[in-house]
């Protein structure tokens, strides 16, 4: 038949020892490329670690020894010559309940008109006895708000008048810096923050062992201070952002995936749909400040929402991840193969059967991912709660989410723009390893739980 | 209309003789040479996928506990064919059916009548064993509990038992009822979706190549199986060997290039096929 001839192999007559020569020749130019691709590709992976590596490095750098501020070991005496106060008022038995609560306050403000910083200064100079101290010095090296923190402590038990006990007191901002050398020690008087007099107190301090550093648990557990800087804390901004966090959940998830499961599984194929799609894949695109604009149009000045309020702040981060959630169920429902769609319809269940027995929760692995990689996204987006106010100063821990707060991000964007640059450089890198911190602990939840669900498949 | 062609004059006599006929016509003879009656019938059916016609003017009819196989070359419309028996073609975008099929003279197209109860009548195995990625128990038991075919956990279970017994399953999995079906080997997972299409109690089985993805033994077992259930259901299978329609069959559809060819008792077919085209796919010149 005329077939045969075509069949034969290529190239039959050429010698063989030749064949080899060429195929060889070619190997060696395919081991080349692939060689070289190889170096490409490790170039690429190397470049990108060194680039992490140097950001990790520096943060931590810098950002490390903030988690530890210097506070003074002192022993506190009440003394009844300054701590001049009537006895806490106690329930009498004909009292009404108004009555005593009118006059432990009363009470209070007494001793709060305490002259504390008097108490601080007499501690300090037991500290350093040979010391000639001003109060302006003892105020410059103290923290501010650490007398309310000895008043706190008298109102609670006033049993301590004319006791003595061992208290830290933090030091201040400016203290801090010039201990950790954050500010040049060889600058004139007229270029430091703080007196010479202030300065070798301070050193006689650490010297001597009063001074020293300790955990800042403030960071934990304050929000924001203006007054005095080496108090602030991000609880106020991580509360914030929890709230927007549970909005965004809590409204993102539902609605993306509903409409996801609609548009994917239910929605006739035609203009519209196809215009509803090509929309979702673009607002994923449009710049994030943009969905602060809007929010800031609706929420604030149509719905009247409270500024600076974690809700106005939430549902504008769920505007904004949604489309990221939307477009990753939509994957992961295409993802699902077909033979599982049929298996379900062949056995006469219906089209919401088959989504809900046996799609959807094959996709939830790639839902909870995407849902974890939308809220962490709304976790560190700044730019849109600027337009509606989260960059306001608040100086205290919201309780609902209609208080006014700040988020962790704007935190830190807050904290970067602050005056006392040498202080709040390392304090914002501190917090930007928090929020890392926050992002790793989001990151290995959705890998555990991803793990999980795949396991239970 | 005056003028005729041979073949629609033919076709034509045919029609009337069906209609005169009528009872008499609603059996069919089969190897064993009993009588069987007719549960599908399909008359003039065309398919199309978008502009594409798939399908033209398939007329056959399918007789009860019996195999019926469809044989053709790859792309010939088997699969489409099988797939307008329980309409999973409805699933497709574009696809889009007529003519007439009916099950016990009940027309499947009739707007008024419901998928979901037709595909709980006439179960469907496919080419790849596709079982959930759920337990072996779940797999089976789910048919019944959509249909609500169970009336209580005990009934259910006997269900699920009873199907694997009769998907000669039950003996290999008895220890892991509660472990996942993707699990299993593939001959194994192609017969727990033949289990969970029994579990219904459909009254039709369509299978689409069921043994293709299998190994030789696999394959033997669930050639077996499909003979076993032969008694109680009527079923369909699309297959592409040959050996394989001639070994489970009692009728056998040769289709090409979209047309039904021939069809008739198996060993007819084979033996004697009427059809050159019949022949010649028969004897390997093509295909
Ligand atoms: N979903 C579909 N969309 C468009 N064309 C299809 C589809 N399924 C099958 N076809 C076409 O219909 C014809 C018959 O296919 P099929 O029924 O799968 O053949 P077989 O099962 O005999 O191999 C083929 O030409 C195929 O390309
Ligand atoms: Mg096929």
């Amino acid at each position: 038949m005329a077939t045969t001839d075509t069949l034969r192999p290529m190239g039959h007559s050429e010698p063989k020892d030749e064949r080899l020569a060429r195929i060889q020749k070619s190997l060696r130019r395919r081991r080349s490329a692939e060689t070289r691709f190889r170096i490409y590709g490790m170039s690429a992976v190397a470049i990108a670690c060194g680039f992490v590596l140097f950001l990790f490095g520096s943060i931590m750098h810098d950002g490390l020894p903030a988690f530890w501020q210097p506070a003074l070991q002192v022993k506190v005496t009440f003394s009844p010559d300054v701590v001049k106060v009537a006895p806490k008022p106690e329930q009498a038995p004909g009292q009404s309940p108004a009555e005593f609560q009118r006059a432990s306050l009363d009470w209070q403000r007494e001793v709060t008109m305490v002259n504390w910083n008097r108490v601080i200064q007499d501690a300090v100079q037991a500290a350093a006895p040979d010391v000639k101290l001003t109060p302006r010095d003892v105020q410059a090296v103290v923290s501010p708000n650490q007398r309310f923190k000895l008043r706190d402590m008298f109102v609670e038990n006033p049993g301590l008048l004319g006791q003595t006990v061992d208290v830290s007191l933090l030091a201040s901002a400016n203290a801090d810096v010039w201990l950790k050398g954050n500010i040049d020690h060889s600058l004139g008087d007229d270029r430091q923050q703080l007196s010479g007099a202030a300065r070798q107190l301070i050193d006689r301090l650490y010297e001597n062992g009063t001074i020293k550093m300790v955990f800042s648990t403030v960071l934990f557990t304050n929000a924001d201070s203006r007054g005095a800087s080496a108090e602030a804390g991000l609880l106020g901004a991580f509360i914030g952002s929890l709230y927007m966090m549970i909005i965004v959940i809590v409204l993102a998830v539902p609605i993306g995936v509903a409409s996801a499961i609609y548009l994917e599984e239910y929605a006739p194929k035609n203009k519209l749909t196809d215009l509803i799609e090509v929309n979702i894949n673009n607002l994923a695109a449009v710049p994030s400040i943009v969905f602060g604009l809007l929010g800031a149009a609706v929420f604030i000045n149509y719905f009247r929402l409270p500024l600076s309020a974690p809700l106005a702040g939430g549902l504008v981060l769920t505007l904004m991840t949604l489309p990221t959630i939307i477009i990753a169920t939509r994957n992961s429902l295409k993802a699902v193969s077909p033979s599982i769609r049929q298996a379900a319809l062949g056995l006469g269940a219906s089209k919401t059967q088959m989504v809900f027995h046996h799609v959807l929760p094959i996709t939830y692995p790639g839902i909870m991912t995407a849902t974890i990689i939308g809220v962490a996204q709304a976790l560190g987006e700044t730019a849109p709660l600027l337009l509606i106010g989260m960059n306001a100063f608040v100086a205290t821990v919201p309780t609902t989410p209609l208080d006014q707060a700040t988020a962790l991000p704007v935190q830190i964007f807050l904290w970067e723009g602050n005056e006392n640059r040498n202080f709040f450089e390392p304090r914002t890198a501190a917090a930007i390893i928090i929020l890392l911190v926050v992002m790793l602990l989001l990151n290995a939840v959705a890998i555990y739980l991803r793990s999980r669900f795949e396991r239970r498949q | 209309m005056n003028v005729m062609t041979p073949a629609e004059a033919e076709a034509e006599v045919a029609r009337t003789v069906k209609q005169r006929d009528g009872e008499k016509f609603q059996t069919i003879r089969t190897p064993d040479a009993q009588p069987r009656q007719i549960r599908v019938k399909a008359e003039d059916v065309n398919v199309f996928y978008g502009q594409k016609q798939a399908l033209f003017n398939v007329s056959i009819d399918i007789p009860e506990k019996a195999v019926t196989a469809f044989i053709g070359p790859s792309g010939c419309g088997k699969s489409t064919f099988l797939r307008c028996i329980n309409r999973m073609n409805d699933t497709i975008d574009g696809a889009r059916v007529d003519g007439l099929i009916a099950l016990d003279g009940e027309d499947l197209y009739d707007p008024k009548l419901d998928v979901v109860e037709l595909r709980a009548r006439i179960g469907m195995v496919f080419q790849k064993p596709n079982p959930f990625p759920k337990t072996i128990f779940e797999n089976v038991a789910y048919g019944p509990r959509i249909h609500g075919l169970a009336r209580s956990k005990s009934e259910l279970e006997e269900i699920v038992v009873t199907s694997l017994k009769k998907a000669s399953l039950f003996e290999e999995v008895k220890d892991r009822l509660y472990e996942v079906g993707t699990g299993l080997s593939g001959g194994q997972q192609q017969r727990l979706c033949i289990a969970r299409a029994i579990a219904v109690s459909p009254e039709v089985i369509l299978m689409d190549e069921p043994c293709s993805a299998l190994d030789p033994i696999a394959t033997a077992k669930v050639e077996e199986l499909i003979d076993e259930l032969r008694e109680n259901y009527t079923i369909v299978i699309v297959t592409h060997s040959m050996q394989q329609a001639a070994r489970v069959s009692q009728r056998t559809a040769f289709f090409h290039l979209g047309v039904l060819v021939e069809e008739g008792p198996t060993d007819m077919v084979f033996t004697s096929p009427k059809e050159k085209r019949t022949q010649d796919y028969i004897t390997g010149r093509f295909g």
